[in-house]
């Protein structure tokens, strides 16, 4: 039997339209598959669509055009119970960790609340969200302290803890290392690395970083204005970019 | 080379809680030196005591800032202001947020101008063209009449350094000024820097917690951790033979091109 791709996007479009202006596409057409245990990074500059991208993909904006298959199933117009169910597959970690927890509410509450909607009980979910913190290399009683009480890798760890918390079969990234100081940055990659392993977890790492896709990804696509420009094993695209743009993106890195 | 800026123990406090500690560095004319560190480690307030501008709530407690025969916390602000411009230019992260958005470029060129000489409209617009020419603006008239959110990103930290050029400064005093900027636009900044610093002998002193920009730039080095100096020295030495643990574990943590 072959295995399916986790994720399947085929001719994904974003079109902008604001009154007086010129429609803007945003993400014009663009297709790829992330097979299971695979890493796929997407790299480009600001504007070039990474961001758009990967919020059709995890249905925080609407797609104008195209699919979104996760897992087997068409996501792109799923809605309510339909796309939380979506969610139990799909996780996603976002840039700056501290905004990314509601400020009156206990990183242990915000770790478990995915376990309480899917009906564990009360002492269930802290026993696990203790397990989560460990697991993300954090103590225990982390789950007291609020967001503003811990520093920016330790909030990161644990938005990485509440994403892995009921267990998603595919892990999206977006910049989730790049607010982080370079030292801290590392650290959480070992963390994204581990948990890779221990629970053969398929990511999708949005990065503006060549040289930290290059460390972490299996395969990687180029996004330059929408479109995605090349594609390949980063050692390859990095010694050998066929894309002009590329050429231009590695020959700046200083 | 000659010495114009000098730090000596020089502790920083803001409200009484020291945040910078015994810190001592030299620049020489024309020399650019990189001071680097993580997020909190006190590097942009090291230089911030020098421009003046550490607010209400912070002050040197110790040391003492030389440049030339001044001796720079003890000036009163009147003082800082003349020499603040002049003698001192500054550039910032966001070049676009320290411009007036409803005002072209070139009228809050010009107004900075007047501050420190007098100077008529078409003198000072022959002299911005020449400017802008010589640090590389193709169209420097177009710049010159565009408001600063018609020109990109990259773009306005060029003109940001181009209006601290204008008063021609002896120093160059930069705090992150790639560090909002894609990498493709970030070389371009970098190398406009490189380019005023060649045309003009600028010193320059920049503030960052991008290694590269350091390694592509600058001359000698300071490594700032928890507002202390954990390493200072040559460029290429510190980079490449880091002497301290924590100058060793902060270079093996940047992520590197293998090209």
């Amino acid at each position: 039997m072959t295995v399916g791709p986790i994720l399947r996007v085929d001719n994904l479009t974003k079109v902008f339209t604001r009154k007086g202006q010129p429609p803007f596409t945003a993400v014009d057409h663009i297709g790829f598959e992330l097979m299971p245990g695979e890493c796929l990074g997407i790299i480009g500059e600001s504007g070039s669509g990474k961001s758009t991208a990967v919020n059709m993909v995890t249905r925080l904006t609407d797609a104008t055009e195209g699919t979104i298959i996760l897992d087997g199933e068409d996501i792109t117009h799923k809605k309510g119970r339909q796309l939380q169910n979506a969610y139990r597959k799909m996780q996603m970690v976002f840039q700056t960790p501290t905004e990314s927890f509601d400020p009156r509410h206990t990183l242990g509450d915000g770790i478990g609340e995915s376990l309480r909607n899917f009906g564990h009980c009360r002492a269930e979910v802290d026993r696990q969200v203790a397990g989560l913190l460990k697991q993300c290399g954090l103590p225990a009683d982390f789950a007291k302290r609020y967001p503003h009480q811990v520093s920016g890798g330790q909030c990161q760890r644990a938005a990485i803890a509440r994403a892995i918390a009921i267990k998603p079969k595919l892990l999206i990234c977006d910049e989730a290392t790049s607010a982080l100081d370079v030292t801290i940055q590392k650290e959480v990659l070992a963390l994204l690395r581990q948990l890779r392993q221990e629970l053969s977890l398929s990511i999708l790492f949005i990065c503006h970083d060549i040289a930290l896709v290059q460390q972490f990804c299996d395969r990687v696509l180029v996004l330059y204005r929408g479109s995605i420009v090349e594609e390949g094993i980063p050692n390859e695209v990095i010694r050998n970019p066929r894309n002009d743009y590329t050429r231009r993106l590695i020959d700046s890195i200083l | 080379m000659a010495e114009i800026l000098r730090y000596e123990h020089v502790d920083i406090a803001y409200n009484g809680k020291v945040v910078v500690q015994d810190v001592s560095f030299t620049l020489d004319d024309g020399e650019i030196l990189g001071i680097v560190g993580e997020s909190g480690s006190g590097k942009s307030t090291v230089i911030k005591a020098a421009m003046g501008l550490l607010g209400p709530a912070g002050q040197v407690t110790r040391g003492d800032i030389y440049y030339k025969d001044y001796d720079l916390p003890d000036l009163s602000p009147a003082q800082i202001r003349k020499l603040n411009g002049p003698e001192l230019g500054m550039i910032f992260q966001m070049a676009g947020a320290s411009f007036c958005p409803i005002r072209t470029v070139g009228a809050q060129l010009y107004e900075s101008m007047t501050e420190h000489e007098s100077i008529g409209r078409d003198a000072f617009n022959r002299r911005a063209v020449e400017l802008l020419t010589k640090i590389g603006f193709d169209n420097p008239q177009r710049i010159l009449d565009s408001y600063p959110f018609e020109l990109s990103g990259g773009m306005q930290q060029r003109v940001g350094i181009a209006a601290a050029m204008l008063l021609n400064p002896k120093i160059l005093l930069a705090d992150e000024p790639t560090s909002a900027l894609d990498v493709s636009v970030q070389k371009q900044v970098v190398e406009e820097m490189l380019l005023v610093r060649k045309t003009f002998g600028t010193a320059i002193v920049i503030v960052t917690h991008n290694i590269g920009v350091i390694g592509a730039m600058a001359d000698r080095v300071l490594v700032m951790k928890d507002g202390r100096m954990v390493e200072y020295g040559e460029t290429r030495q510190v980079l490449d033979h880091p002497k301290e643990a924590y100058t060793q574990k902060l270079m093996a943590a940047v992520p590197k091109l293998r090209r």
